[in-house]
């Protein structure tokens, strides 16, 4: 290692522990200590409070439980069907033209994973109204952009000879998509698909909390009531369908992949 | 003669494969059972028509004010937003990182002991279990409002990230380094500093950042339930339908995200 590199490597560290403590004290400004010496006993009590959790209250969450997994699973299958062609779009040896389309649909997939699904739902609650549409919309939004992405890059990573192969059939642009290309990337994308419904379940779980449907509307009403033992119950059945969810999920992406 | 039989006999039309599910009976329970799932959710929907139309005219309003955004009317909330944002992303990823380390190296199972083992991965479990969004809500509401509880979360929910992924790629290091320098009569600490660390330090680094990214992009969701941010600024400005300062707040996440995104893929290709 030179002086040189190793001068470098220092101001590097000076810089980070720097940028840290000149955060650190914007950040704390109008921070009142006295409410942070004082979090313990809060949490202390809270926790007093919400145990044990109401479990009479679960016969009441079965109904928005329904309604979160719904909203997860349609609003996936709606994102998938917008992101797909958006995917082809980008892909840069799928694309009909690099210079226009394909950085509008780069575009719209930075947008659309740039913002979580609860801001968009913010938005469209304001806008279609309190319901499980605008969670719907909003799971897609957002699914729009994970699953683009994840699928223009397996799509770009693709082996070109089987491409040229049927190309060398005669074949048109849409049979190449249909016979070369799709059977490649299917496993992958399926199993991003699986992924992501996971990732959709335990955000539409919360996306009540702005008005959207589901548990997050019976969580926010609890909250609002300071009914902690009822916000308990909440959270286990939520923790529970996490569970149930991250475990088909992990099934089904070690079958096909 | 009977050979010129038999070679007739070849099918004259391919059939494609199917993809995934080798039965036909199966392929068709298990496309028919998601169908079915499918369409027993999709009537689940209550629609109010009547309001997602009246609700048009707002939708063509946010359009506009996401095509000609207004920086200058809540200039100053935006500020003070991003710099919650900014600030808060900083702290957490760097307090997080520093704790998910030794959390990381303790839920790694070929350095540490089953009791430390076992105690690592169930911080992680937990902190992996709860969104940050829940858990911004418990430390509102013992912390009071403002960015220090969101630094918090989203300290909290950078060990569960990190400390999974650098737990998992030391236990995937090459053991033969670990070997020949335990071989030297090096110390538990040696052995960290001279086989593991020079091993993990380059992916540590491009994780860090890209946590980095996730905890802005967090930033701006947590301040809705009161944990600060831009997210805070966002929620004003929807709630008093304000939607060409919306569409700001939205614009300046999106490029920053983007930036950072550019940024850290930069730095990434040089560590490599």
């Amino acid at each position: 290692m030179t002086a040189r590199s190793e001068f470098l490597q220092w101001l590097g560290w000076f810089l980070l522990v720097a940028a840290f403590v000149f955060c650190w004290r914007i950040m704390t400004q109008d921070t009142i200590w006295a409410f942070v010496h004082d979090a313990p006993r809060q949490g202390g009590d809270i926790l007093a409070r919400a145990l044990p959790p109401r479990l009479d209250y679960l016969g009441q969450l079965w109904i928005p439980l329904w309604d979160t997994i719904n909203m997860a699973s349609l609003g996936t299958l709606a994102g998938t069907a917008i992101a797909v062609p958006v995917a082809f779009l980008a892909a840069r040896n799928t694309t009909p033209s690099i210079l226009v389309l394909r950085p509008i649909a780069l575009f719209l997939i930075v947008a659309s994973r740039s913002i979580n699904s609860l801001i968009w739902a913010l938005l469209l609650v304001s806008i279609l109204g309190p319901g499980m549409l605008a969670g719907i919309i909003a799971i897609a939004l957002r699914s729009i952009g994970f699953i683009g992405k994840l699928l223009y890059e397996a799509i770009e990573e693709i082996d070109e000879k089987q491409v040229e192969a049927v190309v060398s059939t005669g074949a048109s642009r849409l049979q190449v998509i249909d016979y070369a290309i799709v059977p490649q990337v299917l496993p992958s994308f399926l199993g991003t698909t699986v992924f992501r419904w996971d990732i959709n379940i335990r955000e539409s779980a919360i996306l009540g909390l702005v008005g959207a449907g589901g548990l997050g509307l019976k969580l926010q009403s609890s909250l609002n009531m300071l009914a902690w033992p009822q916000v308990t119950a909440i959270f286990l059945v939520i923790l529970g369908t996490v569970f149930v969810s991250e475990w088909i999920s992990a099934a089904v992406r070690k079958a096909i992949v | 003669m009977s050979l010129h039989a038999v070679s007739t006999n070849y099918p004259r039309q391919w059939q494609r494969p199917p993809l995934f599910i080798k039965s036909r009976s199966m392929r068709w329970l298990v496309y028919g059972g998601l169908f079915i799932y499918l369409a027993a959710a999709a009537s689940s929907v209550e629609i109010n028509w009547i309001r997602a139309y009246e609700g048009l005219d707002r939708g063509w309003r946010f359009l506009q004010g996401f095509l000609v955004p207004d920086f200058t009317s809540r200039w100053r909330d935006i500020v003070t937003g991003l710099r919650e944002s900014l600030t808060m992303t900083v702290c957490s990823t760097i307090v997080g990182i520093l704790v998910s380390i030794p959390i990381g190296i303790g839920a790694a199972r070929n350095l540490a002991p089953a009791p430390v083992y076992y105690v690592c991965r169930g911080i992680i479990a937990v902190s992996r279990a709860f969104q940050e969004i829940i858990v911004a809500i418990l430390l509102v509401a013992m912390f009071g409002f403002g960015p220090f509880a969101g630094f918090l979360t989203l300290a909290f929910a950078t060990i569960g990230f990190i400390a999974k992924l650098l737990a998992e790629d030391i236990e995937e290091i090459e053991a033969s380094q670990a070997e020949a320098i335990r071989a030297t009569g090096a110390s538990w600490l040696q052995l960290i500093n001279y086989a593991v660390q020079p091993q993990v330090m380059p992916r540590l680094i491009g994780l860090s950042l890209y946590r980095f990214d996730i905890n802005f992009r967090e930033s701006a969701v947590i301040g809705i339930v009161g944990a600060g941010g831009i997210g805070a600024t966002l929620n004003t400005s929807i709630d008093r339908y304000e939607y060409d300062s919306a569409g700001a707040v939205l614009i300046l996440i999106i490029v920053i995200v983007m930036l950072a995104e550019y940024g850290s893929g930069l730095i990434r290709k040089r560590i490599k």
